[in-house]
């Protein structure tokens, strides 16, 4: 169930969400206003249904974190339906909720973003509670008491019992040493122990501007509507100067990073990952998209070639994987995934991607297999016309990267020109030994595990 | 009191009136005797379409449990004269998307594809001949086995697995929906090609199956795609699959599983309802104020905002052909699990005694009537509407009905649903993570 205060890890989602964003087109018109006070709102009209997203997202995630203070952009967001001066903790979502309304928030390493889905006559309440909380929240300590325990089961229920979480958060925390995209976008567990009221209050006040700002609506709604809304509720609110972001450029990588992570499992799990390039300038790059083709040509379909050699074939895998976070304000990393069978380990899984690597820079990809990951991302861009809330995330996800929600249509076109010779020089300039970072899960058995009867005095059942 | 009734009964038209008239759900049978329920709508160039039979996990036996949930996997690796690859790459390279899903009543296929007969006809072909001929090939079953049994191990050393795994096991004893979909390692190691071919012919009957199409086609065309992917299925001459009736628990049932987790995971239930009871909005209603309303239910209240011990907590009736159950879950870190037990028991006890109040009753309407054009929003949702209504033979007005059946609930009916189905004192109880000791 998707309880909400959704946290977006790195890998996983970002991959899928990467080819994704890549693929849609025909956008066919957005509205889009600034505000006097630097805010941003961009409409999409779709009248499909009497329904409204509206989204509210903060350019700021938990890449604009300081050590010490890990997990606070999360906190923060949990902490925002927590009371305003004028509304209670709770209250927000009582007042969502009476009015028909379903909302929520996912903080990522670059944005902290506020939803609410709504009948599109209730669009102004949605507009007048978020403007509200962008300038007047209170946070209560006793309220940052309850929830930053939350926020701890949240962590231990996301990370730490997961022993494939705990291998992406060894991943990211190895193969970036000077970026901030090292650090978990929960926190370090220590770092939530110690955080204070006051940490949250200072984020806030940094970082909570309408020039820091973007709201995105998508539903049935009248852009000039929306923008004289936007402008009754969030124009009063003063910007502010922002703090000034530092690139904090990685370092070029001098060799093989190798870590073990030992928890209970019974498979092993390997994850591999390289820097590669994310998109910065959609019109004139070109390597995105090719790594994007060869994420496809990889893990596009169950007759890709990492599920035909690894799984179907040699069956030396359970299941592999690829992906390509394309869509960041920081560096991008380049994945591949491999659970092997039982009986195999994960030396063996390794072997074959590496070996299926080699076979692209060698040999290239085929026609026919580029041709393939081109007709579904056209059709993929069809499909994902039937959410509306996808709309208004894609929008949202590329303007937080600095990528304009505009050159959707540049994008496909780009990504449709992608010639197979393109692919393998990719993989031939990233895929390099000295640039990778490998990270394993060494699978501990469980202690002896047995159902126990509960002690006397409890009722007994079968 | 009385202006806010008003309010909810104004929402209630406005939402009635165009609910009938956006969705018109077509419904017809095919030669062949399946069930067929359409959505035309041309907003885009697309289609989506399923065809669903009885043949979940429920029809498995104890001996052979995950037979179900195999069939269904390897209908699209191997199908008249098609590899599992060659599948694959065919519907690849004309952007469709197939799924397999297999759930506890219902098993089927699914298939999304761009509308136009240059990508339509082509996708609806393999898709036919899949649902028609599967060959299970010998290898490829031995293969999915080796997988399967590997995450299944995989999954057992995994406490929400472990604890669901045994829940439903206490909830269901003898009844097949205390058998795991996905089969035991030790059931799924015996399952051979004939188990899958005769599961198949018995249970992906053409008499049973439903189809559900909505998107971009005409009626005609619409009638014509149910008759080619249900064709040439097979046809038995035997009854319909039945299930038993669940059984009512006699007393409840504690257990205590010892994990290394650092969170407990706590399961509460009892068996609830099937789908079409008529206690079914009562107790919708009522347990959207108990715990399935998200950041404004009791429970959640109680549990995370009151005392913030858990980051999920939620309950929820899920029902099934035969009684389906109803689930109260949570994860709190081990140490806590014992406060967090006695909690929830109060606030459970507290509204089963009770009832929602005036105000809660009010403003879960509110949300649940004011929310519901967000249930129709997209092809996807409405699709999955249309399955639904289809396989359970749910009144073709269930959509717009719907608000109605919600806004005529009374404090007095949630009570009374929740007395005769949900007993406090009879509930079935996993908790997997701390030692027993830790846990009173």
């Amino acid at each position: 169930m998707p309880m909400s205060k959704v946290l977006m890890r790195a890998a996983g989602f970002a991959v899928a969400a990467a080819l994704l964003a890549l693929s849609q087109t025909s956008h066919a018109s957005t509205a889009e206003s600034r505000l006097a006070n630097g805010m941003r709102v961009v409409v999409k009209t779709d009248r499909r249904a009497p329904v409204v997203v509206a989204m509210v997202w903060y350019q700021v995630g938990s890449v604009d974190e300081v050590n010490g203070v890990t997990g606070v952009a999360h906190v923060l967001e949990h902490m925002m339906f927590k009371g305003t001066k004028t509304t209670k903790p709770g209250e927000f979502s009582r007042i969502v909720s009476a009015a028909g309304g379903r909302e929520n928030a996912f903080t990522t390493r670059d944005t902290t973003s506020y939803f609410e889905t709504l009948q599109s006559s209730q669009l102004e309440l949605a507009l007048k509670l978020e403007a509200d909380r962008m300038n007047n929240l209170e946070l209560l300590p006793e309220e940052f008491a309850k929830e930053i325990k939350v926020v701890m089961e949240e962590r231990r229920w996301r990370t730490e019992d997961r022993p494939r979480s705990l291998v992406f958060e060894a991943l990211m925390a190895t193969a970036l040493t000077a970026h901030p995209y090292r650090r978990p976008v929960i926190g370090w567990m220590s770092d939530l122990k110690n955080m204070t009221a006051d940490d949250a209050v200072d984020f806030y006040r940094r970082w909570y501007a309408p020039n820091n700002a973007l709201l995105v609506v998508v539903g049935d709604v009248e852009p000039t509507e929306v923008f004289a809304l936007a402008e009754k509720h969030f124009g009063p609110i003063p910007a502010r100067t922002l703090p000034v972001r530092k690139p904090q450029n990685e370092p070029v990588q001098r060799g093989e990073r190798r870590v073990t992570i030992k928890a209970p499992a019974e498979l092993p799990y390997v994850v591999m990952a390289f820097p590669v390039p994310p998109l910065r300038d959609a019109e004139r790059d070109w390597e995105p998209y090719a790594l994007d083709m060869l994420t496809a040509v990889l893990d596009g379909n169950e007759a890709a070639r990492l599920n035909r050699t690894l799984v179907r074939g040699e069956r030396v895998a359970n299941s592999v994987g690829a992906g390509y976070d394309g869509i960041s304000r920081g560096p991008g990393l380049f994945y591949l995934i491999a659970i092997p069978t039982r009986g195999r380990s994960a030396a063996d899984v390794e072997t074959g991607l590496r070996r299926e690597m080699a076979k692209i820079i060698e040999e290239g990809v085929t026609d026919e297999e580029l041709n393939r990951a081109k007709a579904q991302a056209v059709a993929a861009q069809v499909y994902q016309r039937d959410s509306m809330f996808f709309q208004a995330q894609q929008i949202g996800s590329l303007e937080m990267a600095g990528i304009p929600h505009t050159t959707i249509d540049v994008q496909l076109e780009k990504l449709r020109a992608v010639t197979p010779d393109q692919v393998r020089d990719v993989a031939r300039k990233y895929f390099r030994d000295e640039a990778l970072t490998i990270v394993e899960l060494d699978p501990q058995p469980l202690p002896a595990r047995r159902p126990v009867a509960p002690p006397e005095g409890m009722r007994h059942g079968r | 009191m009385g202006a806010e009734r008003w309010l909810t009964g104004l929402l209630l038209l406005a939402l009635a009136g165009p609910a009938a008239a956006i969705l018109p759900i077509q419904h017809w049978q095919t030669a062949g005797g399946a069930r067929v329920y359409f959505v035309e709508n041309h907003d885009l160039p697309m289609l989506d379409l399923s065809v669903e039979f009885p043949a979940g996990s429920a029809y498995d036996s104890a001996e052979k449990s995950g037979a179900a949930a195999m069939t269904n996997r390897l209908l699209q690796l191997g199908a008249d004269g098609m590899s599992e690859d060659e599948i694959a790459r065919r519907l690849a390279d004309i952007g469709a998307q197939l799924g397999a899903s297999s759930e506890t009543d219902r098993a089927g296929l699914s298939l999304r594809t761009l509308s136009s007969v240059r990508e339509r006809r082509p996708a609806l072909d393999i898709f036919a001949r899949i649902l028609r001929n599967p060959s299970f090939p010998q290898a490829v079953l031995e293969r999915e086995k080796a997988r399967l049994i590997g995450a299944l191990k995989e999954a057992d050393t995994k406490p929400d697995t472990i604890g669901s795994v045994n829940f439903y096991r206490l909830l269901y004893r003898t009844h097949p929906y205390a058998l795991r979909s996905s089969g035991e390692v030790a059931t799924v190691e015996t399952l051979t090609r004939e188990d899958l071919v005769s599961f198949y012919r018995r249970h992906y009957d053409r008499r049973y199956a439903v189809v559900a199409l909505i998107g971009d086609v005409t009626r005609a065309e619409a009638e014509a795609i149910a008759e080619e992917v249900t064709r040439d299925l097979p046809q038995g001459n035997g009854a319909k699959p039945a299930l038993p009736g669940v059984a009512v628990l006699d007393d409840g049932a504690r257990r205590f599983i010892a994990h290394p987790a650092s969170q407990a995971h706590i399961l509460i239930g009892t068996p609830g309802i099937r789908r079409g009871d008529p206690d079914y909005f009562p107790l919708f209603v009522g347990n959207h104020v108990l715990g399935g309303g998200g950041f404004v239910s009791r429970i959640i209240e109680e549990v995370r905002q009151k005392r913030g011990l858990a980051y999920a907590a939620y309950s929820y009736f899920s029902p099934l052909q035969r009684a389906g159950p109803f689930v109260i879950g949570m994860q709190t870190q081990r140490e806590q699990a014992a406060e967090a037990l006695r909690v929830v028991d109060a606030t459970l006890r507290e509204f089963v005694a009770s009832g929602p109040t005036e105000d809660e009753l009010r403003d879960a309407k509110r949300n649940i009537i004011g929310s519901f054009p967000l249930r129709i929003d997209s092809n996807r949702k409405i699709h999955g509407y249309l399955a639904l209504i289809g396989f359970y033979q749910l009144p073709l007005s269930y959509l717009e009905d719907f608000s109605g059946n919600i806004e005529r609930v009374t404090i007095a009916d949630v009570k009374a649903a929740f007395a005769r189905r949900v007993d406090p004192d009879r509930m079935v109880t996993v908790v997997v993570g701390p030692e027993p000791a830790a846990v009173p």
